[in-house]
């Protein structure tokens, strides 16, 4: 069945290069230095990444992100946490907007 | 996965046969051929240097059966090298300057003659070290090896897939992470792993999956860091080690959809620094029935030593050995990807 995700689809990220070279150069570059080791692990950016990926619900990232974790020396366990942090957030950032429901309300309402 | 409790072999599974391995690995693909791959490193075909260490596979017996096993041992397989074959080795050792002799099975403890043989070896004044995977030292019968590892100051060389008992029970089995943790506390006792040691103790990681190992470094910071807060044990190195694509793990990526994809991934992360130091150019392999080999993979994959080299120790001969080429094929990549990988861990 086709579907829109195909896993072998991110080997291809490359090809976005075409189009754009020097965009695709300056986006790897600044891609590389990001995920090195500074004030934070390469791990630390790596759990980071992954729960982002799951926040913004990207297969090639979960993908990716997911290896690149356990090549870093995590565990099921920290990254179950880090998909729970960015679930956190996704659940909080629609909760926390019920505030503006609330002054609505008030506005609205007796 | 389920757990095993057998060896392939003892299921007659077609993949405990090296040849049929052999038809996986070196299968025609899109993969470069690794001999072309390691002119990269820019001396030449892979050749062997001085020779330091002699590998010894006592036997392919074990207590365990782990998953990942590139021997294929376990508790029904009865392998084991004889005593015969043990002083044709001694013979070689005394007549050598080889410092090292690397004890390795199977569990190389349940060789009977194991203790004979280590003191043998340090009346020669050699190095002993010994891959233990530390539960056979609590089963029962082998109580007294601690004492005996620690009077011969054997260095022990030990499996710890992880520093939390999911990761390491998943691939060594079940309660196997307790009783490493109890025999590293008893081996700390001793006098193993301190800082400054007499008495070494290194452990090694691999990973529990079709993945590469972690910077050797920054996972030994936090081996010590966890293992000494939630168990108070110490050691002295971590060394990190890559799976090869053979025996077990060639089954466990065959049956899990992941060989082409970690194939792949060895190929890609070739490293030629890493390449110009693997470990087959410095060892020589014993197999448990005498046959040498350049590694301990080979030895699996049944492919002898070549190139005009001997391949048995009692043809041994050292002007034949040293400088001789390697005999290679796919798996190789296995130690040559990213850090690189040796039964020392990193090589780059």
């Amino acid at each position: 069945m086709e579907t829109y995700y195909n896993p072998k689809d991110l080997l291809k990220f490359g090809e976005i290069e075409e189009g754009a070279p020097e965009l695709w150069k300056k986006f790897s570059e600044w891609y590389g230095a990001v995920f090195k080791a500074g004030a934070l692990s390469e791990r630390e950016k790596s759990l980071i990444a992954l729960a982002v990926a799951h926040a913004v619900q990207c297969p090639y990232c979960i993908d990716a992100f997911t290896e690149a974790s356990l090549e870093k020396g995590a565990d099921l366990e920290q990254m179950t946490e880090a998909v729970h942090v960015a679930s956190a957030i996704r659940g909080g950032a629609s909760l926390v907007h019920g505030v503006q429901m609330k002054n609505v309300n008030s506005k609205l309402t007796m | 996965m389920e757990a095993r409790h057998k060896s392939m072999k003892a299921f007659g599974e077609d993949l405990a046969q090296a040849n049929e391995q052999l038809k996986i690995i070196n299968q025609e693909n899109s993969l470069p051929h690794f001999d072309d791959k390691y002119e990269l490193v820019g001396e030449g075909p892979l050749r062997a240097i001085e020779i330091d260490t002699m590998q010894i596979n006592l036997g392919k017996m074990c207590n365990q059966v782990c998953k990942h096993c590139h021997v294929d041992a376990g508790p029904d397989r009865k392998e084991i090298m004889t005593k015969d074959t043990l002083e044709n080795c001694l013979d070689v050792l005394e007549s050598h300057n080889i410092q090292t002799v690397d004890l390795t099975g199977g569990a190389p403890e349940m060789n009977p003659n194991f203790k004979w043989f280590v003191g043998e070896v340090k009346k020669l004044s050699k190095q002993v070290m010994v891959r233990s995977n530390l539960t056979i030292l609590e089963a029962n019968g082998y109580g007294d090896y601690y004492k005996f590892l620690a009077d011969n100051n054997v260095e022990i060389v030990s499996s710890l897939p992880f520093y939390k008992k999911s990761f390491t029970d998943k691939q060594r089995g079940d309660g196997v992470f307790d009783a490493s943790i109890n025999a590293i506390k008893k081996l700390n006792e001793l006098g193993y792993g301190k800082e400054n040691p007499g008495l070494k103790l290194d452990l090694v990681y691999n990973p529990v999956g079709a993945f590469l190992p972690p910077s050797q470094s920054e996972l030994e910071q936090d081996y010590k860091r966890e293992l000494f807060n939630h168990f108070g044990i110490v050691f002295n190195n971590l060394y990190t080690i890559t799976n090869m694509p053979i025996s077990r793990f060639l089954d466990y990526l065959m049956q899990s959809g992941n060989y082409e994809k970690y194939m792949q991934k060895l190929v890609d992360s070739f490293n030629p620094v890493a390449a110009g130091n693997v470990m087959c150019r410095s060892i020589i392999s014993v197999g448990w029935d005498g046959q040498l080999f350049d590694c301990d993979f080979n030895q699996m994959l049944e492919l002898n030593m070549d190139h005009g080299a001997p391949t048995h120790i009692r043809g041994f001969d050292l002007n034949k050995i040293e400088n001789r080429r390697i005999v290679t094929g796919q798996h190789c990549y296995g130690c040559t990807a990213g850090a690189g990988s040796s039964c020392g861990g990193a090589t780059a």
